[in-house]
């Protein structure tokens, strides 16, 4: 809605209101970054300044990488989250081109199953799914820290409505060609519905780097900590007053998703928001 | 855009026998990997847990006997439990509204400028996609009783200062504060998809109609617009606060004495902290039951979203 409105008293006035917002949805970002580069002893004086006096430079971004192991937590949520999302996309996308493109019996009892799916949370199973992992000796492992996730509704759900929009005319060709439906799959339709792919890949990343409830339920030994659960680990272990090495912490640990974001604003933003659904 | 998943519901049911010459095990075998994990991983999970929850089955002890809604008896009869559920609505009723009208108040702004949509777009967003276990340890240092920068300011204006989360009055606010910021930006992309879909003829309509101020013209002609992706908002800033957990189990521990105390950390707690799985079970019984209740309600708003377009 591009109403002529240009150069109106209300232009300003609604620049000044959302500049003013603005400024109060960034000040915990500079409030995080502005206290891991300032030292201690400035922390306790009464009056907040914007600036710090003395320039600790990186030395807590080098104590939390070198005492507290920010390294390892970043590498353990890089492997978790990706575990996950190629084991979801390796089991969801053929399933939801059966369903976008096959008809056969069961398939709208599995639809439906997948529709309730959509609404349960993980904590729904998760004292079982413990239970049972505890049974076979996997807690406190990458498996138990990522198995919960393998399936993924949402990305049945979503793929499959791509899919149904895919034509059919290049499908039968691609058969009349001689190829094998799961060639079909991986080398026709699923470039052609890349866009989708991407987008649930930047949902899911998102959602499993940040998730703080799994870990904290199956994780144990500080060596397989997700970047969540690393962190809320060393926050109470700390002593408290180390502010400046726990702010270098947790700017580390946020920075992936963060510089992702920036770069590409527009997927991330799609990414998020298209699964309202969930 | 949920705009997308919903529309594309209702479309055309009309399978195409794509299939017709192929054997349909050509689609079991494509779908079997999925199904074995969602019976492993969601169905027998559910099953289990809902039998789980009419014993007093206890990790780490051998025996397991039936009590039948015994849990359930007893868990509406308990304070802590009754608190928690208390608490996880008061929270609800602070965040839901707060993050929907703030989204759309920023959506609206935001649509009217000339200059500069994407930047601010940026910066409300920015938060959606932060960590919030990290941003829960910059808040609570941020509302500090004595040293935090909230407190500093206060201050130095001459108000008192408030110790957020030390004390039981605001713990419960603060902790809100913290999900409003970080779920409005995600109603406001939500809201800025519906304000694009408003034909712009309606505007000039409006206008020549004599609804001469911006003010009118947004009650009359935005809003009632909104009105299905207003619905959609609230049902899902109420289940994505309801879910609260990350900064319970981060900031306050449920504390000061209770005051934060919110389903999902006392069932965590119940559960994986003194293992008293059958409890926790109901306990997830009645989290999942309200749950689904949102879901249906979702659904409902879903279903009327598609028509009305």
């Amino acid at each position: 809605m591009n109403r002529p409105h240009r150069f109106r008293p209300g232009q300003i006035l609604s620049h000044v209101i959302l500049l003013f917002l603005a400024f109060l949805f960034m000040f915990p970002f500079y409030v995080m970054i502005v206290t891991s580069v300032r030292s201690p002893a400035e922390l306790f004086v009464p009056e907040f300044r914007w600036l710090p006096e003395s320039f600790t430079g990186l030395r807590y971004y080098i104590q939390a990488v070198a005492d507290i192991p920010a390294l390892t937590f970043l590498k353990n949520g890089v492997l978790i989250s990706g575990g996950i999302l190629i084991v979801q996309l390796l089991t969801a996308i053929p399933c939801a081109y059966a369903l976008a493109k096959f008809e056969f019996r069961g398939r709208d009892l599995l639809f439906a199953l997948v529709l309730f799916s959509l609404t349960v949370p993980i904590q729904a199973p998760a004292l079982p799914l413990f239970l049972g992992l505890n049974a076979i000796g996997a807690i406190d492992t990458y498996f138990a820290a990522m198995v919960p996730f393998f399936l993924s509704v949402f990305a049945i759900f979503l793929f499959r409505q791509t899919f149904r929009t895919y034509p059919d005319e290049i499908i039968q060709a691609a058969r009349l060609d001689g190829m094998s439906e799961w060639a079909i799959l991986w080398t026709v339709v699923v470039p052609g519905c890349l866009p989708s792919v991407a987008a649930f890949s930047i949902f899911s990343v998102t959602a499993h780097w940040n998730d703080l409830y799994w870990p904290m339920v199956v994780i144990r030994s500080n060596d397989l900590m997700t970047p969540p659960l690393g962190l809320a680990f060393f926050a109470d272990s700390e002593s408290g007053a180390n502010y400046g090495a726990l702010m270098a912490m947790a700017t580390i640990l946020t920075a992936p998703l963060m510089i992702g974001f920036l770069l590409a604003q527009r997927h991330f933003i799609r990414g998020i928001t298209m699964t309202g659904v969930k | 855009m949920p705009a997308d998943l919903t529309q594309s519901v209702s479309i055309s049911r009309a399978p195409r026998r794509l299939g017709a010459i192929l054997s349909p095990r050509i689609a079991y075998g494509l779908a079997a990997p999925s199904v074995l994990l969602l019976v492993l991983t969601v169905m027998a999970p559910i099953m289990m847990m809902i039998l789980l929850s009419f014993t007093s089955y206890k990790f780490g002890e051998t025996g397991i006997e039936w009590i039948g809604i015994g849990n359930y008896a007893q868990l509406f009869g308990d304070r802590t439990f009754r608190r928690a559920l208390w608490n996880t609505f008061a929270y609800v009723l602070m965040v839901a509204p707060a993050s929907v009208l703030l989204g759309l108040f920023l959506a609206v702004l935001i649509d009217g400028l000339s200059k500069g949509q994407r930047f601010y777009r940026l910066i409300f967003f920015l938060p959606v996609t932060a960590t919030v276990v990290a941003m829960a340890m910059v808040w609570k240092y941020l509302l500090h009783g004595t040293i935090g920068p909230f407190n500093l300011l206060l201050q130095s204006l001459g108000l008192p200062s408030l110790d957020v989360f030390g004390g039981r009055d605001l713990a419960l606010a603060g902790l809100a504060a913290i999900n409003i910021w970080s779920l409005a930006g995600f109603n406001m992309v939500l809201f800025a998809a519906g304000l694009t879909a408003v034909p712009e003829d309606l505007y000039e309509a409006a206008a020549m109609d004599g609804m001469d101020s911006k003010f009118d013209r947004f009650l009359n002609v935005t809003l009632p617009l909104l009105g299905p992706v207003t619905m959609f908002v609230i049902v899902t800033s109420t289940i994505t606060a309801f879910k609260v957990f990350d900064t319970v189990a981060v900031i306050t521990h449920g504390g000061p004495r209770g005051a934060t105390d919110v389903l999902l950390y006392t069932t965590y707690l119940e559960g994986f902290s003194y293992f008293r799985m059958g409890s926790a079970a109901a306990m997830t019984v009645v989290f999942l039951a309200i749950m689904m209740v949102f879901a249906w309600i979702q659904a409902r708003v879903l279903d009327r979203k598609v028509h009305y377009r």
